[in-house]
């Protein structure tokens, strides 16, 4: 008895206690996990530059890396190491994905946002995200099996894998995306705003076009921006249904192979340390340079939208 | 008496014509992808059996069934959430219950957008630098399934975040008054009254997991195996890589083949998410507060 008394006694002076400690690691333990984040991404870039350093520092041309488009990274005499029909690919899939996104998932968007109401707004928010949920690889199959031989079929074209193809996958893999982002912007609008416009005699879509959209327009930019990187950065649907074929596209008929698509089919062929080996992560910090700008200016531009 | 203007006529037909349109836009995003699973369904459908799921794939892997990718992507998915769903729920605690409005919060709010939008080739890429060749570990299960745990972490910490604001604040500061600390109010009061929506996260994870391909091409997936693994330093076959290579790298696969393939990998993937969509909105109807 006299011990628990003696603890007690203690207690009412000295806060710590077996809890107390215990309080004291969980705060570590916790904020250790919360700034795990940081230390990923740190520890990405680092990794990947680590291993893309040694070929960067010795053999790297930036201006011919950025301007060639010859691309024989394997070659033994003279390997040439010029990424610009890779950017093309990238970019000419990207645009064409975005030309098909962007319309129908703000589109979407409104309708789902602010036309749907009760039970089928539910069911068309599920649905999306379903669609959003299918894997890449399965995205890249469909190119390969359904897109190829229809293109072939409706265009009259001899091959179905080609910017036409990828541009269309893609953008039905990233429409479900930047559709629920751009009904959470559209979401964020305060109804004062509309109920407001609606008291002036407004009609729905008056109140949409001069009074929702505009007021959610950086969300949506930023949904754009989203959708924009997702595109940037895909790679299984976009090397099963570009054709990956090194080139500068003319129309949306050539075959074209991504950035992305580079390092998937080529790294498991490399040796380690090697050139080739060096270059791959050389695209990989090009890569995730260019996503992270993208995603800090799609950031800085939905929080612009919060503090006015 | 009230007759409608003539203004107000074109009103409400203009608003008619948006409505039509708009309603249009949605049926044009989601029509083309019914009818994908539908082709899917209708071609990769007759090969779906029992033996298919649970037999070795046999005669250069233009027959048989999918048992060790299906087997290997549960080991892949199971090690991955060994390691992301404590460092996400721990990272979700922090943010939600710890973290002052300052920079340090910025920043790590910044590197989660950032986590989610490095695109899954330069996952990959520092999977093969940092666990196989820095750590040593090889291509195994255990790279492979540290590459996904990094990956889909984003996922796992917004989710459970969201849940552990939606407790109330009423409820950690009857819990401090009576003098608990705030480990044991997070541990006894905020984490229960959470937990649920944190597994709806979990669900959501595994299902994305499951989905990757590019992260573990190189860092632990293999394109074919005779034996099935037998620990995480082992490599293994995958779902999603097995329908890359079934599809694109083998000659001569019969045609119904890779659609079954990709048929179980859809499946899996989206009754894994309609089971985490059901699990979020029967708990917002039960919600008490």
């Amino acid at each position: 008895m006299a011990s628990v008394d003696a603890q007690l006694a203690r207690n009412t002076y000295d806060r710590r206690t077996l809890d107390w400690y215990i309080d004291k690691v969980m705060q570590v333990v916790v904020f250790i996990g919360g700034i795990s984040a940081i230390i990923f991404i740190i520890g990405i870039f680092v990794f990947i530059t680590m291993e893309g350093m040694s070929f960067v520092v010795e053999r790297l041309d930036v201006v011919e890396f950025f301007t060639s488009e010859y691309w024989f990274p394997s070659d033994e005499d003279e390997p040439e190491f010029g990424i610009l029909a890779l950017i093309a690919g990238t970019a000419s899939v990207t645009g064409l994905a975005m030309l098909v996104a962007i319309p129908f998932a703000l589109g979407a968007a409104i309708y789902i946002g602010e036309f749907a109401t009760g039970k089928t707004r539910e069911y068309l928010k599920v649905l999306v995200e379903l669609l959003a949920a299918i894997p890449s690889v399965v995205w890249g199959f469909i190119g390969l099996t359904i897109m190829n031989p229809l293109i072939i079929q409706v265009f009259d074209v001899p091959v179905g894998l080609n910017v036409l193809n990828a541009g269309i996958i893609l953008g039905l893999m990233a429409a479900p995306i930047m559709t629920s982002i751009a009904e959470d912007a559209l979401k964020a609008v305060p109804d004062g705003y509309r109920e407001a416009a609606e008291a002036m005699g407004a009609t729905r879509w008056q109140v949409i076009f001069k009074v929702v959209l505009p007021a959610a327009k950086n969300g949506l930019l930023g949904a754009v921006l989203l959708g924009v990187g997702r595109g940037f950065g895909e790679t299984m649907a976009v090397l099963m249904a570009t054709g990956h074929s090194v080139n500068l596209p003319t129309s949306i008929f050539d075959s074209v192979r991504a950035l992305t698509a580079t390092i998937a089919a080529e790294l498991g062929e490399t040796a380690v340390g090697s050139d080739h080996y060096g270059v791959l992560f050389t695209i990989g910090i090009f890569l995730f340079v260019v996503t992270f700008m993208i995603n800090l200016t799609a950031d800085l531009v939905v929080r612009g939208v919060r503090k006015g | 008496m009230f007759e409608t203007s003539e203004l107000n006529q074109r009103n409400r037909k203009t608003q008619k014509l948006f409505q039509l349109l708009f309603m249009l836009m949605t049926m044009l995003l989601i029509t083309p992808v019914l009818i994908i699973l539908g082709t899917l369904i209708y071609k990769g459908g007759s090969i779906i059996s029992i033996d298919f799921l649970f037999t070795h794939p046999t005669d250069g892997m233009t027959a048989g069934g999918i048992f060790p990718a299906l087997f290997g992507t549960i080991w892949l998915v199971a090690v991955a959430l060994l390691v992301s769903v404590p460092v996400g729920v721990a990272a979700a605690i922090y943010l939600s219950e710890y973290a002052p409005d300052n920079w340090l919060t910025r920043v790590i709010n910044l590197a989660i957008i950032n986590l989610a939008g490095v695109p899954s080739i330069v996952h990959a890429l520092f999977g093969v630098g940092a666990f196989v060749i820095f750590f040593g570990f090889g291509t195994s299960i255990l790279a492979a399934s540290l590459t996904l745990a990094i990956m889909t972490l984003p996922i796992i910490i917004v989710a459970s975040r969201e849940s552990l604001q939606a407790v109330p604040q009423a409820f950690r500061e009857a819990c401090w008054n009576m003098g608990a600390t705030r480990w044991q109010t997070i541990n006894r009061v905020v984490l229960p009254n959470a937990i649920s929506g944190i597994l709806t996260g979990v669900i959501l994870e595994v299902s994305r997991t499951t989905g990757e391909t590019a992260p573990i091409m190189f860092t632990g997936a293999a394109f074919f195996l005779p034996f099935l693994p037998q620990g995480v330093f082992d490599q293994t076959m995958a779902l999603s890589l097995h329908l890359f290579v079934v599809s694109t790298q083998v000659p001569g696969v019969p045609e119904e083949l890779p659609y079954g393939v990709a048929l179980v990998l859809i499946a899996m993937v989206l009754i894994m998410n309609s089971i985490s969509i059901a699990f979020r909105m029967y708990l917002r109807g039960k919600k008490k507060w």
